[in-house]
């Protein structure tokens, strides 16, 4: 049964943009790869946090949403716990009215682009 | 005799008037279904100073949509969006 998940993760502002690009990039191949649909994506860029994580003050935010198998979630955060880059993950299934609230995002997102 | 000791009692505070003004809750009046736990500003109104929860009797939410909101302040602390302790926030 597909259901609809919600990942979002914080990798540290040490590394390089490219970097930070190719570690999304690596995590949205693992998703496709695993046969997962992904709906929307988002990075926001660097933003400060709250309070320091493992004494880091900033933290690059990246926000991946799909649908997949619920097996698939068990892979997706042994990578997540793998990945040294990654200070923080948060993954969790999307209920009905989150799943119209993400699809009001997206269409928010691209009307935005566009205009 | 007695009535001058009357004039004696003075309030050292004013008497609490009591301003029930009607509390709702806001996610029922505006329809909202779903919390996001992404936006911030959002959710600091449902904290205080210390950036903890403000419980129900205070923000009058339901008890329906005070689990959302206490699950999308918890998620937004896991993410650092919120602070788990902090002296002034607002």
């Amino acid at each position: 049964m597909l259901n609809n998940y919600e990942t979002a993760f914080i990798l540290t502002p040490v590394l390089s943009d490219a970097q930070m690009k190719e570690a999304v990039e690596k995590f949205k191949g693992l998703l496709t790869s695993e046969g997962a649909e992904i709906l929307n994506e988002e990075c926001w860029g660097l933003k400060k946090l709250a309070y320091p994580i493992q004494n880091k003050s900033t933290g690059f935010y990246a926000l991946l949403q799909f649908k997949g198998e619920p097996s698939l979630v068990e892979k997706l955060e042994l990578q997540f716990r793998r990945d040294e880059r990654i200070i923080r993950f948060l993954t969790f299934r999307l209920d009905k009215y989150a799943v119209e609230y993400a699809a009001k995002r997206v269409n928010k997102f691209k009307a935005e682009k566009e205009g | 005799m007695a009535n001058n000791n009357q004039q004696d009692i003075r309030y050292l505070a004013p008497v609490a008037v009591d301003n029930k003004k009607k509390k709702y809750c806001r996610f029922k009046k505006s329809r909202i279904k779903y919390i996001d736990y992404k936006d911030p500003e959002f959710l600091k109104k449902f904290l205080n100073e210390q950036g903890k929860i403000l419980p129900r009797r205070l923000t009058g939410t339901s008890l329906k949509y005070q689990r959302k909101v206490a699950q999308a302040v918890k998620r937004a602390r896991h993410l650092a969006l919120l602070p788990y302790v902090t002296d002034m926030m607002k």
